[in-house]
């Protein structure tokens, strides 16, 4: 299982792997906000925990669709379905996988693009955690919609189009959480929701992905 | 006589024919009904005005989207368990009809609002609950277009159906969660059934019978030809493997 | 027509939106059901005629 842990690491940040990608359109829209909404800082701070959840959310979507169609289409993905690691097994490793490779990555330079957005100082432990909480169920929904539409040609979009909706209550906790914990006030409830999410997509959403893979590889 | 004999396409396609029209015919008095009585024959509300009288389209719309998605929830899971095509179809079937009461709820809900908002939109919590019921039921039906295998198209739909479901029931506790925090603007309650007068209740009642009618009917018709198509698509196939 | 007062405008575009959206999709949904029957009979008779079936 490390193995083949270790195999999608490798083959998302070997070159042309995409990794990186994810990290520069994180910076791209933090940068393009201001232009878009002035460069007034009280604006700025007001609305920077929304933005950075958002571009972190938006990030993460990118490198998506590669989560099993690169093995979808040299049919490794038929040699793990039949393997004697479950199938569901195999889906959460790849989501890991692309938490570690994305996810991780965002959340750790998201504190230097708070200060871009005039993030007040408060926030950015709370920038941390809330990421840090949130982007595992961003990568496993994800990877829930990838299942689901790794047998299509030019499946992005749609994939796009599935897995945004779904990320509605993530993205909600996660920056409200943000929201309130810079503004010094109480903010539990959301981040507990958030933890509960992410806990949840990662027990159950496997089950679901495995079974639309198994679908997609008839 | 169980209910599983429908499964059968020959079966639901006979007796669909029979029913069908009768399901159409009621709708379409209920409707008339309920909306011209509603319309003409009630009196404004002294904070609403006239407005109240969205009442009759909006409570039925939004009622009917939801339970379009409800059904599809529950034939999505017959199709997963039992493989009854007809169940699979019936839930395709269903998908525009419940976006279209979706838009309409979102259009009537939004205007409705206009006396206590001042604005054509605002992100009340109702609303921004039917706009991500909206996204779902886009997302059901694109992912029906863009898979070209029926089988694997009615299995990858049904489970995102069901994923779905739990998150749109997520989504409905979220954001009653995001909109309670800091925003002053006016809570407006459009439920209201709670303060409805008689003088509304019974146009109501008859406008919701009206829209649960016309689901109905149009469900078994757009099935029956989703059977159709199927039937086609089989002997096509057929032929050309010759 | 009652007097819709200054919500005419609103009460007019609920209406009218939705009675044509209701109306659209009836339409499209017949049409289509009309479309298939047809096809679908027309390709059962060109089944029989060449003795398949």
């Amino acid at each position: 299982m490390i193995a083949l842990l270790i195999r999608d690491l490798k083959q998302a940040t070997r070159a042309g792997g995409g990794f990186g990608l994810g990290l520069a359109f994180f910076l791209i829209v933090t940068i393009l906000v201001p232009f878009g909404v002035g460069p007034e800082s009280a604006t700025l701070a007001l609305i920077a925990p929304g933005v950075l959840w958002v571009g972190a959310l938006l990030s993460c979507l990118l490198s998506l669709d590669r989560v099993f169609a690169l093995d979808f289409e040299d049919g490794s993905l038929d040699l793990l379905a039949t393997a004697p690691i479950p199938l569901e097994a195999v889906v959460g490793l790849k989501a890991l996988a692309h938490w570690l490779v994305t996810g991780v990555p965002l959340t750790l330079i998201a504190p230097m693009l708070g200060v871009l957005l005039n993030l007040p100082s408060g926030g950015y432990i709370w920038l941390l955690a809330s990421l840090g909480l949130g982007t595992p169920a961003l990568s496993m929904i994800g990877a829930f919609g990838a299942a689901l539409t790794v047998g299509l040609k030019r499946g992005g979009l749609l994939l796009s189009l599935l897995v945004l909706p779904l990320y509605v209550p993530t993205l909600i906790f996660g920056a409200e959480a943000l929201r309130r914990g810079t503004a010094g006030l109480e903010n539990t409830t959301p981040l507990l929701m958030l933890a509960g999410i992410t806990a949840a997509s990662v027990a159950l959403l496997p089950f679901a992905a495995a079974a639309a893979i198994r679908v997609n590889l008839r | 006589m169980s209910l599983w004999e429908y499964a059968n396409p020959k079966k639901f396609m006979q007796t669909s024919a029979v029913v069908l029209p009768i399901f159409a015919v009621f709708a379409l008095v209920t409707l008339l009904t309920g909306l011209v009585w509603g319309f003409f024959f009630t009196p404004d509300d002294y904070r609403q005005g006239a407005t109240v009288k969205i009442i009759f389209l909006h409570v039925p719309a939004a009622l009917m989207a939801i339970n379009a998605w409800m059904m599809m929830l529950v034939t999505s899971l017959i199709w997963l368990v039992r493989r009854h095509h007809v169940s699979a179809l019936a839930a395709k079937a269903a998908a525009p009809i419940g976006l279209t009461m979706t838009v309409i709820a979102l259009i009537t809900g939004a205007v409705w609002g206009q006396p206590m908002w001042g604005t054509w939109w605002a992100w009340d919590p109702r609303l921004t609950s039917f706009l991500i019921l909206f996204l779902f039921y886009l997302g059901y039906i694109a992912l029906w277009e863009a898979v070209e295998n029926p089988d694997t198209a009615a299995d990858l739909t049904s489970v995102l159906c069901l994923v779905g479901s739990v998150f749109a029931i997520l989504s409905r506790y979220a954001v009653n969660f995001w909109n309670q925090g800091l925003h002053q603007g006016a809570t407006l309650s459009l439920d209201a059934e709670t303060n409805i007068d008689n003088a509304f209740y019974l146009p109501l009642l008859a406008a919701i019978a009206g829209f649960v009618s016309l689901f109905i009917a149009l469900v078994l018709l757009r099935t029956q030809t989703e059977i159709r198509r199927r039937r086609m698509q089989a002997i096509l196939a057929r032929e050309r493997l010759g | 027509m009652p007097d819709l007062g200054k919500y005419a405008a609103e009460v007019g575009i609920a209406y009218g939106a939705s009675l044509t959206l209701i109306v659209m999709l009836v339409i499209v949904s017949w049409v289509r059901a009309r479309r298939m029957r047809r096809a679908l009979q027309e390709l059962e008779e060109r089944r029989e005629l060449n003795g398949k079936n």
